[in-house]
């Protein structure tokens, strides 16, 4: 029993120490953003706050930000884990390069990335869109590292090849195999994968700014050059949104498992 | 083979490089029955069992199923019911789900009430009624076998295919399964074909068991014939316990422990041979002028086994009724002889 609450006292001193370096930062952030304005240094104002509301750019940037991630997890749903599905089962000689292709992303910095696709978003702007959208096609790739990451580990973990076959014998074809048997045993992974990967891309500031697109966080820091109180509120908000995207990742429901114990 | 011969292997070859998985494996099986598959892991008994499901490619055979040649139809349309090792139960669905799940698929729609009236007869059938709405994390090792027999059966598959599924329980579960297993088989009357390296499990449920070697048949038939009449030495000293005697071979017989027995077909027909002596077939009486001491005895409940040291040197293990073995230990001196058995006798050296 001393034991045991010994690891106790030692848990909630981690849990303490990490709350604290994750919630100083933020509290300062707040605190920041509701100071009140101009020369009078002292009372609080939510004037910030409210002038997140009013600004037009911004509204329509956390749009075409959330669209552009709508379509990343789309994209994710329909090609990166079906594909990656496909290889595991099917091309297990494809999985050592297809697990390279995926990490690559990782070891370029995003810097040379821009300046590889700047010509290309070039001629997309001229001739297809303008819209920000587009930079979804560079997220699917960026985010391809992560994702990777959760779907092989959830993939790694249950017997898809008996699965994949029972499913067979009992009649389903291989788009049913995966779609109906595979991902829905996978959920957690693919769930996990993707909300690391929205977050990835409504944070991301580097290449949507070298190519001059308006993305969520480009406006953050546009705002920021002329209204410092304004920019901090929303980088708040947006932190607490992503902290409850976070939030809504489902734990396994496991309880009742040991519910039934009786032999055979 | 015979008229009602229902699933048909001809001349199944499969390659892994080198490794012959199959090597010109050719089996009848008859409507309704039950042949199991034994044979020492890497024998091909799997691989043949998957080539009938559709989930491995033949580089050379044919299969034949009802009549109709299945070779190249694609495993989902083979209609087989299959059990497999690994726990297989689609996790994120209920038992009932799973048992559904090959009824949904059907391509003339089967209504949702039929459905269930069907899965709940299988899930009453293997004894799990009460389990439908489990999930399989929720479930036993055999409870979840079941399900998968269930599931399997619940398509009315033309023909079940059990790869090694009782070979993750524990042994308890494994007996009762297995019977169960043979106990609906016979009620439903599906042919089945069973893969196992157990060799107690293929001789008790099996209507004929085939011992495999090598990517070939090497021997296929009734349990007790495979046991007292092997053709090969592989399957006398593969299937059950043996002790190799050797003795003298002429015309048919061969002479051991001073006695001389006939010989099985495919034996060894002149010269120096060693017999393949079954424990069982030996007797062994307490007797202060012995030929040989035994070693240790070991009480098996019905029956007791003795590891006895022969004069020569010989080392052998016998078998016999607990009450005949009454008062033999270790240590005492006895003669031992030969019941009056045909055995195989295997080429010396």
């Amino acid at each position: 029993m001393k034991q045991a609450r010994g690891v106790k006292i030692w848990r909630w001193s981690i849990i303490s120490v990490v709350g604290f370096y994750l919630l100083v930062p933020l509290y300062a952030m707040f605190d920041f953003s509701t100071k009140a304005y101009g020369f009078a240094d002292s009372g609080r104002t939510l004037r910030a706050w409210k002038v997140i509301g009013s600004q037009e750019s911004l509204l329509e940037a956390v749009t075409r930000s959330l669209i552009t991630a709508a379509i990343v997890m789309a994209i994710i749903l329909f090609l990166v884990v079906p594909t990656a599905i496909w290889v595991q089962l099917k091309l297990p000689l494809l999985r050592r390069p297809f697990e390279l292709l995926c990490l690559i992303p990782l070891a370029i910095p995003a810097i040379v990335i821009v300046v590889g696709i700047a010509p290309l978003y070039r001629w997309i702007s001229i001739n297809l869109s303008e819209s920000p959208i587009t930079l979804a096609g560079v997220y699917s790739m960026l985010i391809l590292p992560y994702t990777y990451r959760s779907l092989s580990a959830a993939l790694d973990s249950v017997d898809i090849h008996t699965l994949a076959e029972a499913a067979t014998t009992l009649g389903a074809g291989i788009s049913r195999v995966i779609f109906g048997i595979i991902m829905p045993t996978i959920k957690t992974g693919i769930i996990n994968g993707s909300f690391i990967a929205i977050a990835l891309v409504l944070g991301e500031f580097t290449i949507s700014n070298i190519l001059n697109f308006k993305t969520f966080q480009v406006v953050i820091a546009q705002i920021g050059r002329t209204d410092g109180q304004v920019a901090v509120a929303v980088s708040v908000a947006s932190l607490l949104f992503v902290l409850v995207l976070l939030l809504l990742i489902p734990t396994k429901k496991r309880q009742g498992a040991v519910l039934d114990v009786d032999i055979a | 083979m015979s008229s009602s011969t229902y699933v048909q292997l001809v001349d199944l070859a499969k390659y892994f490089g080198k490794v012959k998985a199959l090597d010109g494996l050719s089996l009848d099986i008859a409507q309704g029955e039950l042949v199991a598959l034994l044979g020492p892991s890497g024998c091909g008994k799997t691989t043949a069992l998957r080539a009938l499901a559709g989930l491995q490619e033949l580089d050379r055979g044919q299969l034949m199923v009802d009549g109709k040649d299945v070779t190249f139809q694609s495993a989902s349309k083979r209609g087989m019911g299959m059990v497999f090792q690994a726990y297989s139960l689609f996790p994120h669905m209920t038992a009932r789900d799973n048992v559904e799940y090959g009824l949904k698929l059907r391509t003339h729609k089967i209504s949702s009430q039929k459905r269930k009236e069907r899965s709940a007869e299988l899930l009453d059938l293997v004894g799990l009624a009460s389990h439908a709405n489990h999930y399989p994390y929720q479930l036993s090792g055999g409870q979840q076998q079941r399900i998968a027999l269930a599931r399997a059966l619940a398509i009315s598959p033309k023909v079940l295919l059990l790869d090694e599924p009782l070979s993750a329980l524990d042994a308890k579960v494994r007996t009762q399964l297995r019977e169960e297993i043979r106990r609906i088989q016979m009620e439903l009357g599906t042919t089945t074909l069973f893969v196992t390296h157990d060799q107690e499990e293929a001789l008790s449920i099996a209507d004929r068991v085939g011992v495999m070697r090598n990517g070939q048949l090497e021997q296929i038939a009734a349990p007790s014939e495979l046991y007292d009449r092997p053709k090969t030495s592989f399957v006398a000293e593969f299937v059950g316990l043996t002790n190799p005697i050797s003795g003298k071979v002429s015309g048919g017989s061969i002479e051991i422990l001073g006695s001389v027995v006939k010989t099985l077909p495919g034996s060894v027909t002149s010269g120096t041979g060693i017999a393949l002596v079954r424990p069982e077939s030996l007797d062994v009486v307490a007797s202060k002028s012995g030929n040989a001491t035994v070693a240790a005895a070991s009480f098996l409940g019905a029956s007791c086994r003795l590891n006895i040291t022969m004069n020569d040197g010989t080392k052998i293990t016998a078998q016999l009724p607990s009450s005949d073995a009454a008062g033999i230990g270790a240590g005492a001196t006895v003669s031992v002889s030969l019941l009056n058995m045909p055995v195989f006798v295997k080429a010396a050296g």
